[in-house]
């Protein structure tokens, strides 16, 4: 017969393992988005791809600004239409209509949501956080193309149309270090 | 013992009546005083008791809280949670004078709310009642009945142990729920968004929402269900350790009665679910509190995560809910129909396998957050899966009935109307298991209906069934069996009038979780609220069937076994009630 410390200490184990997985769950979480494209995360790349398709994809654009954030931005393009595999670059309108410095970041994903893991980008604004000065106007490009192994998975087939999308955020932790620095 | 009954070849005690009753009955049963044994009660048997008084007065409040909804539901229209909003206001007063309303305290103006305000306050009132009616009813309720009540005074004595393993351990788990009970009725009167009171963003406490809402009702709320949490974990370490090491001699694990099984099976689901739930809702107190980021998406959080980790535990929960209920009817089945269970290690062995599958399935609760169609046709098909093993039980309840001697005392009744309600329940759970309809039904009254028939119904009903089944060895005394059939029959009738309906509603796109409806729906809305006065009347018989026996049957005696030979697990060796310390002596499993 086990003693009852025995199966405390086994039982007590299990918690603590949970525990642990439950504690990890957010960083394995962001792996898994970024690995896999899940919810239409998109991915980075460091160069275009060599590889152009004859399929033709059309990429349409949205940006939105959460409350909050004294901004206004907006795709300067309604739509790109352009191969799979080819280097586009579009772009985004913002506005600081503030009198005051303020510091944003963008979130994004695209729809459809399985589009997400062939979505590359090179470079994007969304990359740093974007600052604009009291009135200022930016242009913000985002440098992207479509990764050709799209070809390669059934699922994506019927895929058309991606609508890239962000949503630009108030980042007060970066605005507080601004004035911390006394910037 | 019978060769009928399933125990025959399995569980048969040594010469039952002469050992216990002679020596557990008289010379070691000293009682503590009123105060020290129940308030500092560490015996087993004490403890469930408690567990099943905290759980009615529980239930009768979370089935008041459902009462106000389907009142308000009964007709189109917001007029009857008007009632429970706050007729005024105040309001600073400007130079010492109101433009309106009554000067109060000196710089305050008491102004009656214009018709518009308590509307909207009435529309938070009902979110909050569906919020806590459901946290009531699963933490509070069917949890505390099922695990902390049966399971205490049963499981012990099923496997032949004096006590449960850690007794003072069992009695914090009791007093921690009293903690959390506290903290959930704080949380119910605490501001929650604004000046109105409560948490309504539902049971399932989804972020941005659960985050947002700044008021400390929720901050009350995730730390009661961290105390519950605790106490449920604490439990089952202890139900684990009993079930394990204190088994009587030659009571192997195959041996061992199904609701101990079950019992087993759930606090391993405990375990194994409760950390993750607690993991979550810190995450949720940190975002509120200390400024983390877990589910903002604006600092690169995501909410989806938390209802990867809420269902994560959410749906091991439902099993939790239901398994101690599949032991109780295995039980009831076999007694009254007077056979040995059909397929008894089956039957185990399926409780272990929907154990199993229920950790793997989480994702089917949230179809419409964008999974990916491979990801939908895996949790589809998993789900699916389920349907295996409680097929086997469904079946095997069925097998254990048919050709049997049977009975149809209250506690059976219940149990057949277990079996045909959760069967309901169960296949609309396959219906929605199909991410494609699901799409269609999610958060509509369809998934309500659902969920009401495996566990309102299903779920309620092994805990009424136990309840008529134990009745006797638990008090002493026996209940009226006229006024049990009322009650089984009256339920029947008043909860299908209640949540079949539901199911109309659900398909013509009534959604879940608002205050008012367009006409449409109102036909079907009004048969529900009929349905649920039935049952309220039902539950009116029962509290009348405990006072009936409490005052004509009380010291009348009971027998130590009333259901005769069908009855063979060790509870019915032992006097009723049984003796303060039993099993002095370990009985002996050939």
């Amino acid at each position: 017969m086990t003693s009852n410390g025995r199966v405390v200490l086994i039982v007590c184990t299990a918690i603590a393992g949970m525990t642990g997985l439950v504690a990890a769950a957010p960083s394995l979480y962001n792996t898994f988005c970024r690995v896999t494209g899940f919810d239409g995360t998109t991915q980075r790349a460091d160069a275009g791809s060599d590889r152009v398709l004859d399929r033709k994809v059309t990429v349409r654009f949205d940006g939105t600004v959460a409350p909050g954030l004294p901004w206004s931005f907006k795709p300067e393009q309604v739509s790109q239409t352009l191969h799979v595999g080819e280097t586009a670059m579009a772009y985004f309108a913002a506005t600081n209509s503030s009198d005051t410095p303020v510091v944003g970041t963008a979130t994004f994903n695209v729809q459809p949501a399985k589009a997400g893991l062939y979505f590359m980008k090179v470079q994007c604004f969304c990359f740093t956080e974007q600052r604009l000065e009291p009135g200022q106007s930016v242009s913000m490009p985002v440098t992207y193309f479509i990764d050709p192994s799209i070809a390669d998975d059934d699922n994506l087939d019927d895929v058309r149309e991606i609508t890239l999308s962000y949503t630009f955020y108030r980042n007060e932790d970066a605005e507080a270090k601004l004035v911390a620095s006394g910037d | 013992m019978s060769d009928t009954s399933y125990t025959a070849d399995r569980v048969s005690v040594a010469d039952p009546k002469a050992h216990h009753a002679a020596h557990d009955d008289h010379a070691h049963d000293h009682k503590p005083s009123f105060f020290v044994r129940w308030f500092f009660s560490t015996n087993h048997k004490d403890i469930g008791v408690l567990y099943l008084i905290f759980a009615i007065f529980a239930g009768i409040i979370g089935g008041a809280m459902s009462g106000a909804m389907r009142q308000e539901l009964k007709e189109p229209g917001i007029t009857f949670l008007t009632n429970f909003t706050a007729q005024y206001e105040m309001i600073p007063a400007v130079d010492g004078a109101c433009a309106t309303g009554e000067l109060v305290g000196g710089d305050q103006c008491r102004v009656e709310r214009v018709p518009e305000a308590r509307i909207e306050s009435a529309k938070n009132f009902y979110n909050v009642l569906i919020t806590y009616h459901g946290l009531v009813m699963i933490f509070f309720m069917v949890m505390p009945a099922l695990i902390g009540g049966y399971g205490n005074f049963f499981v012990p004595i099923m496997i032949g142990a004096p006590d449960m393993a850690f007794p003072r351990m069992n009695n914090i788990s009791f007093w921690l729920y009293g903690a959390s009970a506290t903290l959930l009725t704080l949380s119910f009167f605490a501001p929650g968004y604004g000046a109105e009171q409560g948490y309504g963003g539902g049971w399932v406490l989804y972020p941005p929402l659960s985050v947002a809402t700044r008021g400390p009702a929720m901050d009350l709320l995730i730390v009661s269900l961290h105390l519950a949490g605790v106490s449920s974990i604490l439990g089952a370490i202890n139900f684990i350790t009993t079930i394990f090491n204190m088994r009587a001699p030659g009571m192997t694990l195959h041996k061992m009665p199904l609701f101990a099984w079950a019992v087993l099976v759930t606090a391993f689901l405990l375990v194994l679910s409760l950390p993750v739930l607690a993991g979550a809702i810190t995450m949720l107190l940190t975002d509120r509190m200390f400024g983390t980021a877990f589910f903002d998406a604006a600092r690169g959080g995501d909410p989806v995560l938390y209802q990867h980790l809420f269902w994560f535990f959410g749906h091991p929960e439902v099993y939790i809910l239901i398994l101690p209920a599949f032991g109780i009817v295995s039980h009831i089945i076999s007694t009254f129909s007077k056979k040995p269970v059909f397929g008894y290690l089956g039957m185990a062995y399926a409780m272990v396998a929907i154990g199993f599958i229920g950790f793997i399935v989480w994702a089917h609760h949230m179809y419409t957050v964008g999974l990916s169609v491979d990801m939908k046709a895996y949790f589809v098909a998993a789900t699916m899966v389920i349907a295996v093993p409680t097929g086997i039980k469904i079946f095997s309840w069925i097998a254990t009935m048919w050709g049997g001697s049977i009975d149809f005392k209250t506690p059976m009744l219940f149990a057949v109307g277990f079996v045909f309600l959760f069967t309901v329940g169960g296949v609309t759970g396959v219906l929605l298991a199909n991410a494609g309809i699901d799409h269609y039904m999610h958060d509509t009254y369809y998934v309500v209906a659902h969920f009401h028939y495996v566990l309102s119904l299903g779920a309620v009903f092994a805990i009424f069934a136990a309840w008529y089944y134990w009745y006797e060895k638990m008090f002493g005394h026996a209940y009226n069996e006229k006024i049990g059939q009322a009650h089984f029959w009256v339920m029947f009738v008043g909860v299908n009038l209640i949540f079949f309906p539901q199911h109309f509603l659900g398909l013509q796109g009534m959604p879940r979780r608002y205050i008012d409806y367009p006409e449409g729906f109102a036909f079907w809305n009004h048969v529900s609220t009929i349905g649920y006065y039935i049952t309220a009347a039902a539950v009116l018989i029962w509290l009348v069937g405990i006072a009936e026996a409490a005052l004509f049957r009380r010291g009348k005696g009971a027998r130590a076994n009333p259901w005769g030979e069908g009855a063979t697990t060790l509870e019915w060796t032992l006097p009723s009630p049984p003796p303060y310390h039993q099993f002095n002596e370990l009985p002996v499993i050939k």
